[in-house]
């Protein structure tokens, strides 16, 4: 068996989506003030273009550090959800943070992954989880026991549902499409911390 | 003898003295021989969140986190995992100006016996000060409760990371063994 067949996009049956649809999707199921880290590029372009909450924070560099950002939000406020939001691309630069992530075990913890095999903002390029590297099974690995494929749009939705009852952190990845995200985040770092951190009650 | 071995306060005892005072409940490491005895110490109390981190960005990026959601945390790390840092400073911790407070255990120098720490070492202090973070290197016994305290007040004050370099004369080092 190569490589190719072995990897992510062989290895299961999951459906091609579109972030931007799941990703509104997602938002669509917080009822709770939760709070959003997306991770720098299309995953913070297709969060600020579901509108702006105040729980949301858009990370516009550090590539890789989403995840280690939402952990350390739900070390300071176990009793609100966080959800990462992270490319391929992105986790591949920080695999080490899955196996922070599993050893802290938060309850209050979601990771949703987009997968699309490519570094999509810098032209294209192929990832290794285009080919070889299948990161659900990493993520497991890790010991984040509770990682899964999401099948398709309905199967998101169920995955999400249930990883935001706070039972054990959660990864859900999902394959998504080449296309572009819809819009792109204002570029203020200042403004986007003090905004979130209002909307995490911590400022006034 | 080192200013340290001649103190009945360790110096470590002054560190979690001190941050215990103001408040930092969250230290996040990468391990460090010398600072084997404050990272016992921190876990040894139960104020104390304590866990290490698989490299020095992502505590970095956890601390930051952590602050934004309303706690104060500390990175430790030792000279040779500061290489691994600057994009996070440049990137994310002070253009969100964000009031890390990150203790190096100073490789590099005073005896060093690699000279891949003695390398790090050499770039440490250009990185912070061309990133205008303010960084003190601590020697003396003396004085670390008070810069440590201070420095942890001005960086929430005004919102900006600090770098507390301690020194082997403050620390007694790692010596070679072999």
């Amino acid at each position: 068996m190569t490589a190719k067949q072995t990897g992510a996009v062989g290895a299961h049956n999951a459906k091609v989506m579109n972030r931007f649809d799941l990703t509104k999707k997602l938002v669509g199921q917080l009822k709770r003030d939760e709070a959003v880290v997306a991770g720098i590029g299309n995953a913070n372009f297709d969060l600020w273009a579901t509108g702006n909450r105040p729980q949301n924070f858009y990370m516009l560099g550090s590539m890789g550090l989403a995840i280690p950002i939402a952990l350390g939000v739900a070390i300071a406020q176990p009793q609100r959800h966080v959800v990462a939001l992270e490319g391929d691309g992105s986790l591949l630069m920080q695999l080490g943070c899955l196996a922070t992530v599993a050893m802290r075990a938060p309850k209050n913890l979601t990771i949703a992954l987009w997968d699309n095999g490519i570094y999509q903002i810098t032209g294209a390029q192929p990832t290794a989880s285009a080919s070889a590297a299948d990161l659900v099974a990493i993520s497991r690995g890790a010991g984040i026991a509770n990682s899964a494929w999401a099948a398709d749009e309905d199967d998101f939705d169920h995955l999400v549902a249930s990883a935001l009852k706070g039972g054990g952190p959660s990864l859900i990845a999902a394959r998504i499409d080449h296309k572009p995200a819809v819009a792109t985040t204002d570029r203020d770092p200042v403004q986007i911390r003090e905004r979130f951190m209002r909307g995490l009650g911590v400022r006034r | 003898m080192t200013d340290a071995q001649t103190r009945a306060t360790a110096w470590h005892e002054i560190v979690l003295a001190t941050l215990k005072s103001n408040d930092v409940k969250l230290v996040v490491y990468v391990p460090d021989r010398v600072f084997t005895p404050l990272i016992k110490a921190i876990h040894a109390d139960p104020f104390f969140i304590a866990f290490a981190a698989t490299r020095e960005e992502e505590a970095l990026g956890i601390v930051t986190g952590a602050w934004m959601g309303g706690m104060r945390g500390a990175v430790l790390m030792q000279t040779s995992g500061f290489g691994t840092i600057p994009n996070a400073l440049a990137s994310l911790v002070a253009p969100c100006q964000i009031p890390a407070l990150i203790f190096v255990s100073e490789r590099g120098t005073l005896g060093e016996f690699n000279l891949g720490q003695a390398m790090v070492c050499r770039t440490m202090r250009p990185v912070l000060d061309s990133l205008a973070v303010e960084n003190h290197t601590i020697t003396h016994h003396d004085e670390l409760g008070f810069i440590i305290d201070r420095s942890i007040k001005q960086a929430v004050a005004t919102q900006a990371p600090v770098t507390f370099i301690l020194s082997p004369l403050l620390t007694g080092g790692k010596v070679f063994e072999g």
